[in-house]
């Protein structure tokens, strides 16, 4: 675990504050003068994941960094969301790249940091790029990559709604398999998204063998505030994938966000964990395992699998992967 | 224009977007009632109290209980907590245990001997309480905090009435009574020990009282005609744990025998173990699932050795010799007699077969309507005589010390009514905050405390205390334990899971608000609120 959770307390770490806390031990997002990176007024969906898991790592990366921050943000979602011209929710100097091309955008911003840093023109100023799953995982993924062999001194945040949700829920190499998206409707032999395609970019990442790569998701705020925190205290390359639900793309109720990460987490669906130059070195235990059903039921994406007749065997597959990761990061050890 | 190339605009704030119009439910920041507090019968806002004492501020947590009950550390022994029956955190793992923290409240404003506040100006009425067990110590407390000159007429050499003339001392040390009915004189009622008062009316006369409260009690052992030898001894339960108050402990003999299934008849059973008896053997006609008794009182009892005659009656007593018959349930799970009998050797034969109320003091009063040997009672607490208010065991009740305490608050509030031309009406009750308006997810693992015991030597040879207090340390753990459920008790969840920051913190103690210019409706604060202190409602237009 990547934080030293605080054992009771009647809600310990699990909440974002707790009254009974000392201050110091509460969450970023527990402060009443919490930087508010991405403000309201944005136009994203109700009940968007990814608009809360942008503040919550933005906001403890402008923690980290004493608001000495610059941003570097895909084509996605959370650009068009946050910045129609000229209104802006961002509260950090913040640039939209192109789709593709955002770790190259934040390489060129951490050189001529390091530069003016250099001639003593600026104090230390921290670098953030950011993009949505198809940004990262697919079009970006040359630049991605170059980032890290490079070592570049930036930490990446991929928020991972597993599509193109920005131009209608397309798939990307992050749609998990058996899921509707438009592209991969729920039709034929074998609905929804194929087995056996896509990638998992963290393990990639891990793979370039960078200082530092960790997942997250929105439903375990300490956790993913502790990561970005320690991210930020690690120069060179640095990756952070965070799971964040979308209401739309994946067809669940819009107070239901929390929820479905808190399921896909506590399903072994998606793992979260922390490596450091390529080996694992902590896991967030599952706490109170569930089946992929519970998951998976409660998602439109995910309807053709119990109706009109239940494919038992295709959530028998989607089990397994769960299991596989359950067993590949020791998903139930350290609890 | 001396702006860059290719910028026309200046840049604004999103803020310019009053994303709010999307709504179309809104949250709404609610309390609810919490379980525990609605199966109170003393009408304790558990909840509140517990939030207190979660902090670790005791004396706010002790005043915020006595609100509704003066006698903590009282409840903390002898209550039976239908709170924790009632308890959400049962779902999650076990039961707040509340009533130990009670006890732990009761005990720590014993220790630094906190007083209640002295009641604000008088409303120069008069009150006559008869009776000074718990209900009518508790409407004496009331009425004296509504301003009210309060006199309680008691016929008993000491106050307490049951507490201290039925429950043992190993479950509710003197000194404890002693103390909490200190404090009720402190606050100005005047206690007027053997005063029995034989007419009401004419008492009241007498005195010039405005309104009476009446909380005698139901004392008179009930009698079973049991055919019997001149010789044999057979007492009644209420009077034997009564003469162990006197000089002279009673004389039950070597192998005593009591009759009855209630907490009585465990009460004398165990009183007759400590007071030597070498064996105490409870006949009963019924099982131990249909006795009335608490199966913990029971558990206790069987660990100090008290033995048990279950579906079994009473034929008749011979000397040093009783005949059991035993009995079996019938397809309506009623005992029918079997035919087959069974003798015990028996000293003493104690008859624990409930009590009586004695009315003597009533008579001749008009108006009055008694039923079942209990007086009857309006939901105001009023008998059919104007003024003249009742509760406690005298009335049809459970027969607990917390309904009688509960009686003798609501009693309190509609004499004060009453007494000034006008009637109370209660504030309506909030929803009760059921489970399934709860996130357990957030709170954390979190064992019950429990509170250590008297070892079962002293136990079964001293009036010790039997159940010990927990310590700061688990008193405090064990009130974290508390869910809140239904009330907000500032964990920042809201706050912090907003998507549009559309909650506002308003700092320590004042909570949260929605701002509705940009909350979308979403519902997420309330999905994920771990106490079920936000409630969407749809908006009017
Ligand atoms: C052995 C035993 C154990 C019990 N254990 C428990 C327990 O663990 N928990 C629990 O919740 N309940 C218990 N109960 C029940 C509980 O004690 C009673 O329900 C409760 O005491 C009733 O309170 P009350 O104020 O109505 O009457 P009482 O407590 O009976 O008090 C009535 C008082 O009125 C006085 N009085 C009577 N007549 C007159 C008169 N004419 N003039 C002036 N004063 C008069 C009496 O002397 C007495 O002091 C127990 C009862 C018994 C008998
Ligand atoms: C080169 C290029 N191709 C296509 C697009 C159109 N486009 C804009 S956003 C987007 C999808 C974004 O998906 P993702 O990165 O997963 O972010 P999300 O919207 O899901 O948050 C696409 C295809 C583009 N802007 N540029
Ligand atoms: S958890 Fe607390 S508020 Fe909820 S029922 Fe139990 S004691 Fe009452
Ligand atoms: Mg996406």
């Amino acid at each position: 675990m990547s934080f030293q959770p605080v054992k009771f307390y009647q809600t310990g770490t699990f909440t974002v504050g707790n009254r009974l806390l000392p201050p110091e031990e509460r969450s970023v997002q527990a402060q009443t003068k919490r930087f508010n990176s991405i403000n309201s007024g944005h136009r994203a969906c109700q009940g968007c994941g990814e608009a809360l898991g942008a503040r919550y790592a933005v906001d403890a990366a402008m923690e980290a960094a004493n608001g000495q921050l610059i941003c570097a943000n895909a084509t996605g979602c959370l650009e068009v969301f946050s910045t129609p011209y000229p209104e802006t929710s961002w509260q950090v100097p913040w640039i939209h790249s192109l789709f593709g091309n955002t770790a190259a955008v934040a390489t060129g911003i951490a050189a001529a940091l390091k530069v003016k840093q250099l001639k003593g023109e600026r104090r230390d100023i921290r670098v953030v790029a950011q993009g949505g799953d198809g940004g990262t995982t697919d079009i970006g993924f040359g630049c991605l990559s170059g980032m890290f062999e490079r070592n570049d001194d930036v930490l990446y945040i991929c928020y991972d709604n597993g599509g193109y949700m920005n131009t209608g829920i397309q798939r990307s190499s992050a749609t998990p398999p058996a899921a509707r998206t438009a592209t991969t409707l729920a039709v034929g032999d074998e609905p929804g998204n194929l087995f056996g395609q896509g990638k998992f970019v963290p393990a990639i990442a891990m793979a370039h063998e960078i200082p530092y790569v960790a997942t997250a998701t929105v439903a375990d705020l300490r956790d993913l505030e502790a990561k970005v925190r320690r991210a930020m205290a690690i120069r060179g390359a640095r990756y952070l994938h965070i799971l964040v639900p979308c209401p739309l793309g994946w067809g669940t109720a819009s107070h239901e966000t929390i929820r479905i990460a808190r399921l896909a987490k506590e399903t072994g669906i998606f793992p979260v964990f922390e490596a450091e130059h390529g080996e694992l070195k902590s896991v967030l235990a599952i706490r109170r395992p569930l089946p992929v059903e519970d998951y998976l039921k409660p998602q439109k994406r995910y309807a053709h699998l119990f109706a009109p007749k239940a494919r038992l065997e295709v959530i028998a597959r989607l089990q397994q992967l769960a299991d596989r990761n359950i067993r590949r990061y020791g998903l139930l050890e350290g609890n | 224009m001396d702006k860059p190339f290719a910028i026309t605009l200046d840049p604004g704030s999103s803020l310019a977007n009053k994303t709010g119009s999307w709504r179309t439910f809104r949250p709404v920041y609610v309390d609810r009632l919490p379980p525990c507090n609605a199966a109170c019968p003393a009408g304790e806002n558990i909840q509140g109290w517990l939030y207190h004492a979660e902090s670790g501020d005791y004396e706010q947590a002790w005043r915020a209980l006595t609100e509704n009950n003066p006698l903590p550390a009282i409840m903390g022994r002898v209550c039976y907590h239908p709170c924790q029956g009632a308890c959400n955190r049962q779902f999650v793992d076990s039961a707040v245990g509340i009533n130990a923290v009670e006890r732990f409240l009761g005990d720590e404003a014993i220790r630094h001997g906190w007083a209640f506040e002295k009641p604000g100006k008088s409303s120069g009425k008069r009150v006559l309480v008869v009776g000074a067990g718990p209900s009518g110590l508790s409407a004496a407390y009331h009425l004296a905090r509504q301003g009210h000159a309060v006199e309680i007429h008691e016929a008993g050499p000491m106050a307490g009435g049951m507490m201290r003339f039925g429950i043992p001392k190993y479950r509710l040390p003197r000194d404890v009574i002693d103390a909490e009915v200190r404090r009720i004189v402190d606050l100005g009622v005047t206690l007027k020990l053997d005063t029995k008062v034989a007419n009401i009316a004419e008492a009241m006369q007498a005195g010039r009282f405005d309104a009476a409260f009446l909380a005698v009690g139901a004392h008179i052992g009930k009698r079973a005609f049991i055919p019997a030898a001149d010789a044999t001894r057979i007492v009644d339960a209420v009077s034997v744990l009564r003469s162990m108050e006197g000089e002279e402990k009673p004389m039950l003999g070597r192998r005593v025998v009591v009759y009855g299934g209630g907490n009585t008849a465990i009460d004398v059973a165990r009183t007759a173990k400590r007071l030597g008896a070498e064996e105490a053997i409870i006949v009963y006609r019924r099982t131990r699932e249909k006795a009335p008794a608490h199966d913990s009182e029971i558990e206790e009892a069987l660990q100090e050795g008290v033995m048990v005659k279950w579906l079994s009656t009473i034929k008749q007593a011979a000397e040093g010799e009783i005949t059991i018959e035993k009995m079996a349930l019938d397809d309506k799970g009623f005992p029918q007699p079997t035919g087959e009998f069974e003798n015990l050797a028996a000293d003493s034969v104690v008859l624990a077969l409930g009590q009586d109320v004695d009315l003597g003091l009533l008579e001749g009063v008009p108006g009055l309507e008694v039923k079942d040997g209990v007086v009857q009672v309006g939901p105001n607490m009023m008998t059919g005589h104007a003024g003249i208010f009742a509760g406690g065991d005298m009335v049809p009740s459970e027969r607990t010390v917390t309904v009688a305490v509960g009686h003798g608050k609501k009693a309190a509030r509609h004499i004060d009514a009453w007494l000034a031309g006008a009637s109370y009406a209660p504030p309506p009750k909030h929803e009760v905050a059921t489970f399934d308006k709860l996130n357990p997810w957030y709170y954390s693992e979190a064992p019950l405390q429990v509170r250590p015991v008297l070892d079962i030597i002293r136990r079964q040879s001293t009036f010790e205390e039997v159940v010990q207090g927990l310590d700061e340390n688990n008193a405090l753990f064990e009130a974290r334990r508390c869910l809140s459920c239904g009330n907000c008790f500032e964990c920042d969840n809201c706050y912090g899971v907003c998507p549009d920051n559309a909650v506002i913190k308003l700092g320590p103690g004042k909570r949260f608000r929605f701002n509705y210019d940009y909350c979308k409706g979403c519902g997420i604060c309330v999905t994920e609120c771990p106490c079920g202190a936000i409630r969407m409602v749809p908006e009017e237009n």
